[in-house]
């Protein structure tokens, strides 16, 4: 479609919409801004608080680059797309997505001047639109570009350097997001790592198990249907029942054989959360190294053996490097579905990020639940985004 | 060379090969012809193991193919498919390595083979040798697939329609290429097909198959003159059969020694039907014949072609 448009001379009647994610994106910037509060301005941390609009918030300069911004994405549409275009659409649109934070930021400071110690300001509706508006605009722009995975890696990589560096600057500390985590940060630091530890111990087995059983899969259609009956329902198992399904026989098992409980076996804690991660990560790696091997064309596995190679050369030198784009997509799925679940795991003590979720809500402290569930969002986009990249790079030429 | 004696298969009971015999002496190149569904490819498929044999007995060399443990077995047989099996991770030379590489063959002499192979096949090593079978076009592919069987000089080469989803224009000359290969390097072929132009083309023994069973073989020629039966008539095409004895028989069979014409002379093992073309294009009822090295030997004239 570019490529056609490039060819005619510029048109700028009003018929002539470019690019239709753009002004959707606009509108809703513009309305999120004048409808909404882009803070709340709350008397203590435990109520809701009163909607401030961006303009009252953060004073005339902030205001006005947002609404440029969303004037720029409404302009932006009519003009023909080209390459150029679209650069300038992911700088700006960056710029905005900084401009936001910072503008929250600024605000929270100015209202807070002068009112009392337990007073709160939470980021509102606005914001938030504003900012994933800004996100999808930047995402539109690198596809249009056809950004190839290196160039997408360097993006979000100086996108998130410059949110970074907003935040260590200290210009967000007013926000009560903030707050939560400045009287917590020794906890959150150990939540955080706990629940990387919590997710890459739950991956390991999960694949050391899977992957046989999904070759088995594969080569005997036999164990398949039952197989995958088994492992859907375990799937179907409520994560929090499955957690508290647990609790009874591992506190027998720790309770038999104390020489267990020692290396930290119970009812409760990390031993319940790994085994349930485990047996739900099964499933998609069992049925993404089926489907792999499955899916090699059937012509080359038959030549393969007419040739003369070994059930187990087959496997490991044919089907296994054949099948490896379908194998990471697997293993992708189970991170980002383990980086989930392990935040409910948090209710049987098995601490990670899930602890401040349920202490806010136990609380009614929406900010505080938010200081647990957006690094745990944090850490699954990144997780989803680099096995993503690294998929990209390796088999550039397989379906995703 | 291969003795096949009353191998059966069946499959849920139903006889899919039944009773099949048939002896292919070394240096042949067998074509085993029959309508899709009768059983050819499931018996190329038995002689590699690729399908286990339910009764009966295949020997190669004299020797049972299951007193032979399989992958040893497949790895002593050129295997050739339509959709070529090329591995798509590895490139062209690769491939081309992959039974001399199970054989632990050093990597000098692999290397070497290779570029042995991918000249024969007429494939310039140099650009082709790093490439990957999907930057290939059809018929370069199926080239290589015909180079990765000959790679480790086996004595017996299976070949299951590998040129079926090629264009008339690359089947004419991959066709060309094999029969030039097979002359070349004396190996025993045995090529499975439905289509009688190909087979005619390149066989020097050919099998009729129908439902599971051997119907007839022998020379092309004979099956062609002497059918077995109405199946045998029909396969081989009631119309057009003029033509196609025309383009198994040679011009040396028919050739006037001793006289002269003028023009472009035709090679004396040409197939007749070529001689046919030629007189039909240059409007004349002679023409001078040719031997291997371009010295006149005789004439052939429009009566030799239906004496």
């Amino acid at each position: 479609m570019t490529a056609d448009y490039a060819a005619r001379p510029p048109d700028f009647s009003a018929a002539a919409i470019r690019n239709r994610v753009l002004p959707v994106l606009g509108l809703a910037a513009a309305a999120a801004i004048l409808f909404s509060g882009f803070v709340e301005d709350a008397p203590n941390r435990l109520v809701s608080g009163r909607p401030v609009s961006l303009w009252a918030a953060a004073g005339i300069w902030p205001s006005a680059a947002i609404a440029l911004f969303a004037a720029l994405l409404l302009a932006a549409a009519l003009l023909p797309q080209k390459r150029a275009l679209s650069c300038v659409i992911a700088v700006a649109a960056a710029l905005a997505l900084l401009a936001g934070l910072a503008a929250a930021g600024m605000a929270a400071r100015t209202l807070l001047a002068g009112a009392a110690p337990a007073a709160r300001i939470a980021l509102g509706p606005a914001f938030w639109v504003v900012e994933a508006t800004a996100a999808f605009a930047i995402l539109d722009a690198l596809q249009r570009l056809a950004a190839g995975p290196l160039a997408r890696l360097l993006a979000v990589a100086a996108i998130a350097a410059a949110i970074a560096a907003v935040a260590l600057s200290g210009s967000l500390d007013s926000l009560a997001i903030a707050r939560e985590y400045e009287s917590r940060h020794a906890a959150f630091a150990a939540a955080l790592w706990r629940h990387i530890l919590i997710v890459a111990l739950s991956i390991g087995p999960a694949l050391l198990i899977g992957f046989p059983l999904g070759v088995a899969a594969a080569k005997l259609p036999r164990l398949r249907g039952p197989l995958f009956a088994f492992l859907n329902l375990l799937q179907t198992v409520p994560s929090v029942a499955l957690f508290g399904l647990l609790i009874v026989p591992l506190s027998e098992l720790a309770k038999a054989a104390p020489r267990l409980a020692a290396f930290g076996i119970g009812g409760i804690g990390l031993a319940p959360a790994l085994i349930a991660l485990v047996l739900y990560a099964l499933l998609p790696v069992v049925r993404n190294t089926a489907a792999g091997l499955l899916g090699v064309d059937r012509g080359v596995v038959e030549a393969g053996r007419g040739m003369g190679l070994s059930p187990g050369q087959l496997l490991w030198q044919v089907e296994l490097p054949l099948s490896l784009p379908v194998l990471l997509a697997g293993l992708r799925i189970v991170t980002v579905q383990a980086i989930g679940l392990a935040v409910v795991a948090a209710l049987i003590g098995a601490g990670g990020l899930g602890t401040f979720v349920f202490q806010g809500l136990g609380q009614y402290a929406v900010d505080l639940v938010l200081l647990g569930a957006l690094p745990a969002i944090g850490l699954a986009l990144f997780a989803d985004f680099a096995l993503r990249s690294l998929s990209a790079i390796l088999f550039p030429a397989a379906p995703r | 060379m291969i003795e096949i004696e009353r191998a059966t298969k069946r499959y849920g009971g139903r006889p899919v090969v039944e009773g099949f015999s048939l002896n292919i002496v070394e240096g042949e190149f067998c074509v085993l012809i029959g309508p899709s569904g009768c059983g050819k490819s499931t018996l190329l498929r038995m002689i590699n193991r690729l399908v286990p044999i339910d009764e009966g007995a295949i020997r190669i060399g004299g020797r049972d193919i299951r007193d032979i443990p399989a992958e040893a077995l497949r790895r002593r047989i050129g295997y050739a498919i339509q959709s070529t099996g090329l591995f798509p991770h590895w490139t062209v030379a690769d491939n081309v390595a992959t039974v001399p590489r199970l054989l632990g063959w050093p990597p000098a002499r692999i290397r070497e083979r290779v570029e042995e192979l991918l000249r024969m096949l007429r494939l310039d090593p140099d650009g082709f040798r790093t490439r990957y079978p999907q930057q290939l076009s059809g018929g370069e592919q199926q080239r290589v697939g015909v180079a990765r069987a000959l790679a480790a000089d086996p004595e017996l080469l299976l070949m299951d329609e590998p040129f079926a989803a090629l264009d008339p224009i690359n089947r004419d000359r991959l066709q060309d290429e094999l029969v030039r290969i097979h002359r070349l390097t004396k190996k025993t072929i045995l090529f499975v097909t439905h289509d009688i132009e190909e087979a005619l083309r390149l066989a020097t023994r050919m099998a009729v198959m129908d439902r599971g069973r051997l119907v007839q073989e022998g020379r092309p020629i004979e099956i062609l003159e002497r059918p077995a039966d109405d199946f045998v008539r029909d396969f081989v095409g009631r119309q057009g059969l003029g033509l196609k004895l025309l383009s198994v028989r040679r011009v040396g069979d028919r050739l006037r020694r001793g006289e002269t014409a003028e023009g472009e002379p035709v090679p004396l093992d040409a197939p007749l039907r070529e001689a046919f073309s030629a007189m039909a294009q240059r409007r004349t009822d002679r023409l001078p014949v040719a031997d291997a090295e371009g010295r006149p030997v005789g004439v052939i004239a429009l009566a030799d072609l239906v004496r």
